[in-house]
């Protein structure tokens, strides 16, 4: 495509791209990148609230935060929250992908299909309080969840949120609940785009659902799959509200495992990063994180992106 | 180089203490300010003041203002969540000396579990300074009251209108059941330290009920009575021997089914023992408890069918309350004077304030006077009058050993320790847990010396 | 199409799943899953029908009747829920269609220029795509109240939303299978200006889209705490998740979750409707579509 647009642009057109690229950049500099670029001089300082001096304690530190964080305790926060998040994607994009086939498929013809649209996005507009006040009731011991769970015999004194399974799970379920209608919608824009006369001529050859679905949909649908995987990803990894709410701000319950660690089992990357930001005001801890998880963001989508492109060609 | 700092220090307070007698000496009462700044993280205050303190009116078209006299009140509200009132006031507080007139705080409101981290540093005023005579002004008040908001130095630098003296609610049915009698004297005596309350415990779990449902709800009161506080003089995080008692009573009721493995405010037992079909014996709260968070008023309720009764218990301890503290270099001291005497000293007011909002209120005299009515009486107490338990209670409690840094560790050391009394991890691995939560929300401090 | 190629070489005639079956398990899939979604929503209105201590003390699928007394509460109360209304909606409406606009402008620039170093700004505004929120929070905080002078205003809160990299990146992967070049070089033959061509055809064409995303952000803004807890100070300016959680901060005696709960409803409610409206828009707009290549 890049071609066409070289022989068809007129000299002089393309000086519009510079100008339509200033908002957001203009906008990128002021909003982000200076306060990106503070986050990261903080943290080369001891930069916190000192509660006795009632004021921010400020010495340059070299690489002392950095230090305190290269611990295996904080790559159990990366790898809790990647639990979570994969707990909930998979079932997040094979659900989406299917509600969004079903409801492109002309010949299934679903009916109230604006309605089930319409409903499976809801979740996504409530707060994320709203759900934990109320998921709190449905699941603990005495709740409804619960009882259907005592009658086929779980022991009455169990309790979700005291476990690690369980805690994570519930916390994957709840971002699947929120997310799986949104990528649904997201996936449809997609697949309505996808010229009718492909399925049509599909059927005529009497391919069956599946191939459509590999052989049509899948592929047109791989630059909004992209997007959504890498948007997901993101998503995954700045995970808060949710455990904060489910596991009260504590990150509990306690877990070993091959790191030998005692660490909280639901405990994200970034509740400790708010923690440090609005709990201690430590902002020098704060910014070294802020850097390390910048750093495996990045590492992480330009995999994802890479291995995607790839596949492509 | 500490002792440097602490001369600096000192100078610096000289100094500033000179300045503002000298600023003060200069000013004249005309020369107050026209705004008053309140700093605040819910209505709770706001709708005390407007209803009654004279000469208040409201601003009918900004809910947020209001006037007294031509100063006009400016209520800053600052949810909590996410620390963030604290971060709010920090701010503003951290930048006062160069705000100008109309923006400095002028009052502001704080809790129990962080006093300490507003009233030790200059950023709060002493009440003395204010012109308020403690001994005579504020004579009437419990003094547990004041222990919470005093610095170091003995300075009184706060005021509470409200008291939140708590007790022990137990089942009276369950009482007669297992105790033989419901009687106050009869069941006090079965609770009346922490070894009788621990027999009484295997008692009730004889008879197939718990003492407790949760594994917090004595936390309070074996954290109001500490010897020492959560931090010492140099820094280091020290676990007084009383939160160990705490830890081992927890413990061991865990394991011999004494309690139900829950947690305050859960949702499971904990709050199942509210109703006839629970099999708690006891909780541990102060009136606003058993008024507000028992469900009393519900049906088939152990409140609704008057079955709760309180007294004094193990140990005296309060859960709640708020105080007003002036802040360092407001502007309109002769107001903020006038509002702590008239809001958390004024007999008259108080009484109101008991009357309009059921608060258990900080006078002495008028509480006892309630005590001893004996025509009051709580229906959910089956027509026990609680203010003399209460009262009692008030007196006993003395808070000697708190630390800027209470919330935290409070907080961090019950969520570790739930997961040793769980079993999920070794009383070690917990302390090791508390440790990493300690150094993520205080940075300034050492942790060296956790453990036992 | 090169799809169709493969999918006649790939021809086989395997008997598939009957069209009947797969519709039933489609029906029972979507009823279960709606029911998953829908009942958060009930419990939610439920609960603000009911009085403080009933919700405290278990669930209940019956709804009480105490919606009344709630609503009276919320709107007699000195918290000014409807201007928090008004608050939010200003908020959320000037942010998510700034949000809309510049990114289709931004994802224009890139889909249909040529210009030194394109590459690099697609490959960059991905990158800042990476960029946590809450990393560079504290570095705005500090921007919008010590350096702008910003404290209290709805400014910082609207103005950086021009800059959204995930709705940029959504739109260039719709420009790319939805936008022909085809049609942006005719309008340019019959002399339209550039900004008018952004306007008054790729606009259109983008409607779906855009229509997708001005939801999301929409109701990012419409529930984002954080920075507007921290920046808005005074009550008149206060959006409602600030005061629901104001209400959420009364102390536990004060604490009145039949008034949470009517006001959480009421601030679905307004959202639940803008969404039923825009998702009619979403269907109809792609039906009518564009030139198709």
């Amino acid at each position: 495509m890049n071609e066409t647009v070289k022989k068809h642009s007129k000299l002089g057109k393309d000086k519009w791209g510079y100008i339509f690229l200033i908002p957001f950049f203009v906008a990128f500099l002021v909003f982000s990148f200076w306060p990106l670029i503070q986050t990261i001089y903080f943290s080369f300082f001891d930069h916190y609230f000192s509660q006795t001096d009632f004021d921010y304690v400020n010495k340059f530190a070299g690489l002392k935060n950095y230090k305190e964080l290269f611990t295996p305790e904080t790559a159990r926060l990366f790898f809790n929250t990647m639990v979570m998040w994969i707990l909930g994607f998979i079932p997040q994009i094979v659900f989406s992908l299917l509600l969004a086939s079903w409801f492109a498929n002309n010949r299934l013809r679903i009916r109230g299909a604006g309605f089930f649209k319409a409903v499976i996005y809801l979740p996504n507009l409530i707060m994320a309080i709203a759900f934990g006040m109320m998921f709190f009731t449905m699941f603990s011991r005495g709740g409804p969840v619960h009882q259907i769970c005592e009658a086929f015999g779980m022991s009455p004194e169990y309790d979700f949120f005291f476990h690690i399974g369980p805690t994570r799970s519930l916390v994957a379920f709840i971002n699947f609940i929120m997310w799986f209608g949104n990528t649904t919608i997201l996936l449809m824009a997609g697949i309505m785009g996808i010229n009718e006369s492909l399925f049509e001529a599909a059927e005529v050859d009497g391919a069956s659902q599946f191939q459509v679905f590999r052989k049509i949909t899948l592929p047109i649908l791989k630059p909004i799959l992209i997007y959504v995987l890498i948007t997901s990803l993101i998503g995954g990894i700045q995970m808060y509200d949710v455990p904060e709410v489910v596991t009260k701000s504590s990150g509990m319950p306690m877990s070993k495992d091959i790191f030998s660690l005692n660490v909280p089992a639901a405990e994200t990357v970034i509740m400790r990063l708010a923690k440090y930001i609005s709990k201690s005001k430590n902002y020098g801890s704060a910014g070294a994180l802020s850097v390390m998880l910048l750093f495996i963001t990045g590492i992480l989508s330009v995999v994802v992106y890479k291995f995607m492109v790839k596949d492509e060609e | 180089m500490k002792k440097v700092a602490k001369v600096l220090s000192l100078v610096l307070i000289l100094v500033l203490t000179v300045g503002c007698f000298a600023a003060c000496g200069k000013k004249d009462e005309a020369a107050q300010g026209k705004v008053l700044n309140i700093y605040c993280w819910n209505e709770e205050f706001k709708e005390r003041v407007e209803k009654l303190y004279p000469g208040y009116t409201k601003d009918s078209s900004d809910s947020s203002k209001g006037k007294i006299g031509d100063v006009t009140v400016v209520w800053n509200i600052t949810p909590n969540a996410n620390n963030a009132y604290q971060n709010a006031l920090d701010e503003a507080l951290r930048k006062q000396k160069d705000a100008k007139a109309d923006d400095k705080v002028d009052l502001f409101l704080i809790e129990a579990d962080y006093a300490l981290k507003y009233v030790e540093p200059s950023v709060s005023m002493s009440l003395a300074d204010l012109g308020i005579n403690v001994s005579k002004d504020l004579a009437n008040q419990y003094k547990y009251t004041q222990d919470v908001v005093t610095d170091s130095k003995g300075n009184l630098k706060g005021a509470s209108w409200q008291g939140c003296p708590a007790g022990l609610i137990y089942r009276t049915d369950i009482a007669e059941k297992v105790l033989g009698s419901s009687d106050v004297d009869i069941v006090q005596k079965a609770v009346k330290d922490w070894a009788s309350f621990e027999a009484t415990a295997a008692k009730m779990k004889e008879a197939g009920y718990a003492m407790v449902a949760g594994f917090d709800d004595s936390f309070r009161v074996f954290s109001n009575n500490v010897s020492s506080a959560w931090v010492d003089a140099d820094k280091n995080v020290v676990v007084d021997k009383r939160i160990w008692d705490w830890v081992d009573q927890t413990k061991k009721f865990t394991d011999n089914g004494y309690n139900l493995k829950d947690s305050l405010w859960g949702e499971g037992p904990w709050k199942q023992g509210f109703f006839m079909d629970g099999t708690t014996f006891c909780y541990f709260g102060p009136a606003w408890f058993i008024d507000f968070c028992m469900n009393c008023d519900q049906p088939n309720s152990v409140g609704d069918a008057g079955k709760w009764h309180i007294t004094v218990g193990p140990e005296g301890f309060f859960w709640g309350g708020t105080w007003v503290c002036a802040a360092t270099g407001t502007d309109n001291s002769e107001l903020v004077k006038d509002i702590i005497l008239k809001m958390t000293a004024d007999t008259d007011i108080l009484v109101k304030l008991a009357q309009t909002f059921s608060d258990f209120v900080n006078d002495k005299p008028a509480m006892e006077k309630l005590a001893a009515d004996s025509s009051i009486g709580n229906k959910y107490l089956g027509g026990q009058n609680l203010y003399g338990v209460l009262a009692e209670g008030a007196n006993k409690i003395s808070i000697k050993y708190a630390s800027a840094y209470d919330q935290g560790c409070n907080e961090n050391f019950q969520a570790c320790m739930k997961e040793y009394f769980l079993g999920n991890a070794t009383l070690d691995e917990a302390i090791e847990a508390f440790k990493v939560k300690i150094k993520t929300v205080y940075p300034d401090l050492k942790t060296d010396k956790i453990g036992r | 199409m090169a799809e169709k190629t493969k999918l006649d070489a790939n021809y086989t005639v395997k008997k598939s799943m009957g069209m009947g079956t797969i519709r039933v398990i489609a029906y029972v899939v979507l009823v279960l899953l709606s029911l998953m979604c829908l009942i958060w929503f009930y419990l939610l209105f439920i609960n603000a029908t009911r009085a403080h201590s009933e919700i405290t003390a278990r669930i209940s699928f019956v709804p009480g009747d105490n919606l009344i007394d709630n609503l009276k509460k919320l709107f007699t109360s000195t918290l000014d829920f409807p201007r928090g209304i008004l608050n939010s909606a200003f908020v959320a409406f000037a942010s998510s269609i700034l949000t809309v606009y510049f990114s289709m402008m931004t994802a224009f620039a890139v889909h249909a220029y040529n210009f030194k170093g394109k590459k690099a700004v697609h490959v960059f505004i991905l990158a800042i795509m990476m960029i946590p929120t809450q990393v560079t929070s504290l570095g705005f905080y500090r921007l919008v109240v010590d350096t702008l002078n910003l404290k209290d205003s709805f400014i910082p809160l609207i103005v950086p939303s021009i800059m959204s990299p995930i709705t940029y990146f959504y739109i260039v992967q719709y420009m790319k299978s939805n936008l022909p070049m085809s049609l942006i070089e005719a309008a340019r033959i019959d002399g339209c200006m550039e900004i008018s061509i952004l306007n008054r055809i790729v606009f259109p064409l983008m409607k779906p889209a855009l229509a997708v995303q001005l939801i999301f952000a929409f109701v990012a803004s419409w529930n984002n705490y954080y920075m507007p807890a921290m920046i808005l100070s005074s009550s008149k300016k206060r959006t409602l998740p600030i005061l629901i959680y104001t209400l959420r901060s009364a102390t536990e005696k004060d604490k009145d979750f039949g008034f949470q709960y009517v006001a959480m409803a009421l601030s679905v409610l307004p959202v639940i409707v803008v969404y039923v409206f825009f998702a009619r828009k979403i269907v109809g707009g792609v039906s009518v579509g564009g030139v198709k290549e």
